[in-house]
């Protein structure tokens, strides 16, 4: 057994790291505080093929797989927040849903100008009525002639206000409901009728946008249906799974920058006469971080190997989501500890890290839903199914 | 244009630890990378192939895997890579490093511009681009951080001095060292990464692909040997300026001055 990265993984993680430290770190206190997209990172990264790392080189992507996107999402999250949500929602999902089930026109249209980075991607099926009950959207398409025409509105959507392709799932046949009567569609921000609502202020990754999207009398060609017509729902639960994977890879970056601050923080913070290191009290916390460290590390590459090795995912993928915010937010939530006083200043960017975990546990399914998920496999694969 | 570009794969020495039990450096889990100033050097060779157009060529000597660097220079940019490996080239001083690059050199011939970093950040002597040139009988431009080519006929340097700044012209071909302030060195596209493993090849030379002298190369042909490596010791405690904040300016001003500091 093979347990090491190849070659050209290690290089590329060097290459992401010293991009994530040079060009991404030293704004990411700016861009949380002020609330800033950061437009030049996001141009930097589109040079250097970093918003297309997974997609194939013939559709403008680094051909480096999921693998790689888990490697550069865990050394973006090591040092912001913010740029991870804003590029992991741009390729993770956004895009992602283009590359599994658009049409090779779709992919030439809209895949290429996004995996370059020259378009930003958003991911559109969270409503006010349909969180984790994704079931439950509302937003309608009706087909007129040579269109569609959608009227609703979408809630939370990362990059809403920067994205120009936006994936969007409409009712199609209300009928139907989930099963047959929900489509995706790629709407582009030029559409008649699609109108950017309020941004929203947040508690963490304040450096990305959340904003409502409205869609009022909204006109899309018939041409932009993604998927099968009727089966959008699939659509989204496939983007989601694999979307999962890279985000459980971010989770993964901030415990591993929370460790290693922690770890440097001991070593220099002297109390009653030594570092505070020398105490057991941190030696433990400590432990439990690289520990639980350790064994995210394994779940996430082994499940971004599943995915590159055409496996089955869903239940590693949910997993790597749930496994990891959880372990993240522990690893703040000790970081913040051993760090005392300082760490609950703003001039530290511990107290950054700590508000940025939250939401980890929340979106792209809350760790509630990946706790069904998996539960449903696991039962599945035992002959009984759960409803 | 055809333009060389040496370079050596050396430790992070920016990262390393010193071990507490036993005062010596933690080489484990110390990453190698491209030395600092040849990634200066790639780039400034980079630049002027997108000027001029033409080829880069970045060879090395090392030991296999060294065969990285390579992949990561054409990852950067260079359209060829040549690793010269070889155990009988081990235990080479800056001497014998210089002699095995030059043979390599010739037998690529046909190049306007050899460019090395200036110096390396594990032995630290800045030796083997000056000794590159001699052996093949160039003019050389050392501490380089301008540069541009007139005509593909003669380059046009700016050096570096404690004082100041030279503005050096010579013929090509010619060989040039660089400094970090050259040049922002670029990051390898993704793409190129991956291509440069799953695609590319480095070619290998060993010391017999070269016709080397066997006395020349390796431990065999170093004049020099290092004898002991050592942290030195602190000089003293320095000299503490006292007196009004505005009279200890002065003195400062007075002292980085007259030792060209400032």
């Amino acid at each position: 057994m093979d347990f090491s990265f190849p070659k050209e993984y290690e290089l590329f993680r060097r290459m992401v790291r010293e991009f994530a430290r040079n060009e991404v770190a030293p704004i990411a206190a700016e861009i949380d505080r002020e609330e800033r997209v950061p437009m030049e990172t996001i141009k930097k990264a589109a040079k250097l093929g970093l918003m297309g790392v997974p997609f194939p080189q013939k559709y403008g992507g680094a051909g480096a797989g999921e693998i790689g996107y888990c490697i550069f999402m865990e050394e973006i999250n090591r040092v912001c927040g913010s740029t991870a949500t804003i590029i992991g929602a741009h390729t993770g999902i956004g895009a992602m849903a283009i590359y599994l089930d658009g049409t090779e026109e779709q992919k030439q249209k809209y895949l290429v100008p996004l995996a370059k980075g020259e378009k930003i991607a958003a991911f559109a099926l969270t409503e006010p009525n349909a969180g984790s009950d994704a079931a439950a959207i509302q937003t309608r398409a009706v087909r007129d002639g040579d269109y569609f025409v959608l009227n609703g509105s979408k809630l939370w959507i990362t990059n809403g206000d920067i994205a120009d392709v936006i994936t969007v799932f409409a009712v199609t046949d209300p009928a139907l409901g989930a099963r047959g009567g929900v489509t995706a569609f790629i709407v582009e921000k030029e559409f008649p009728g699609f109108k950017v609502g309020t941004k929203e202020t947040k508690m963490g990754i304040r450096g990305s946008s959340t904003c409502e999207l409205f869609f009022d009398d909204c006109r899309v060609p018939k041409e932009n249906v993604l998927g099968q017509f009727g089966a959008g729902f699939i659509t989204a639960l496939k983007t989601l799974d694999i979307g999962r994977a890279g985000l459980g890879a971010g989770c993964l970056g901030g415990s591993q920058a929370a460790l290693e601050m922690s770890v440097d923080f001991a070593k220099s913070r002297r109390q009653f006469g030594a570092p505070i290191a020398q105490k057991q009290a941190i030696q433990w916390m400590i432990a439990d971080m690289a520990t639980e460290i350790e064994a995210l590390r394994s779940l996430v590459y082994r499940t971004a190997w599943l995915i590159d090795t055409g496996q089955r995912h869903s239940r590693e993928a949910a997993m790597c989501k749930l496994f990891g915010s959880e372990v993240l937010h522990r690893c703040v939530n000790r970081c913040m500890q051993i760090h005392g006083g300082m760490g609950y200043m703003k001039k530290y960017p511990v107290e950054r890290m700590y508000r940025d975990a939250r939401i980890t546990e929340i979106f792209e399914g809350t760790n509630e839903v990946q706790r069904l998920v998996i539960a449903t496999d696991i039962f599945r694969q035992a002959g009984l199914r759960i409803t | 244009m055809r333009i060389i570009v040496t370079i050596k794969q050396v430790p992070d020495t920016t990262n390393v630890k010193i071990d507490p039990r036993t005062g010596t450096l933690i080489r484990e889990g110390v990453p190698s990378i491209i030395n600092p100033e040849d990634k200066n050097a790639l780039e400034a060779a980079l630049q002027l192939r997108e000027r001029y157009g033409g080829e880069v060529i970045a060879i090395s000597m090392g030991p296999p895997q060294a065969e990285d660097a390579m992949r990561e220079a054409l990852a950067i940019g260079a359209d060829q890579a040549v690793l010269l490996t070889d155990r009988a080239l081990a235990g080479a001083d800056t001497w014998a490093t210089a002699y095995t690059l030059g043979m390599a050199i010739k037998k690529i011939g046909n190049y306007d511009l050899i460019l090395a970093g200036r110096q390396a950040i594990d032995g630290d002597t800045a030796q083997v681009g000056p000794q590159l040139a001699e052996f093949l009988d160039l003019p050389q431009v050392t501490y380089v951080r301008e540069l541009d080519v007139i005509d593909g006929k003669k380059v046009v340097a700016k050096r570096t001095l404690e004082d100041g700044f030279e503005e050096i012209e010579a013929p090509l071909p010619a060989l040039l060292t660089i400094t970090k302030e050259a040049n922002k060195p670029r990051y390898p596209h993704a793409a190129a990464i991956m291509n440069a493993y799953r695609q590319q090849t480095v070619t290998t030379w060993k010391a017999e692909d070269l016709e080397a002298d066997p006395q020349s190369i390796g431990l065999e042909g170093s004049p020099t040997q290092v004898k002991r490596s050592f942290s030195p010791e602190p000089r003293g405690a320095g000299e503490v300026l006292t007196g009004p904040p505005s009279e200890q300016v002065k003195s400062l001003v007075s002292r980085l001055r007259a030792k060209n500091i400032v």
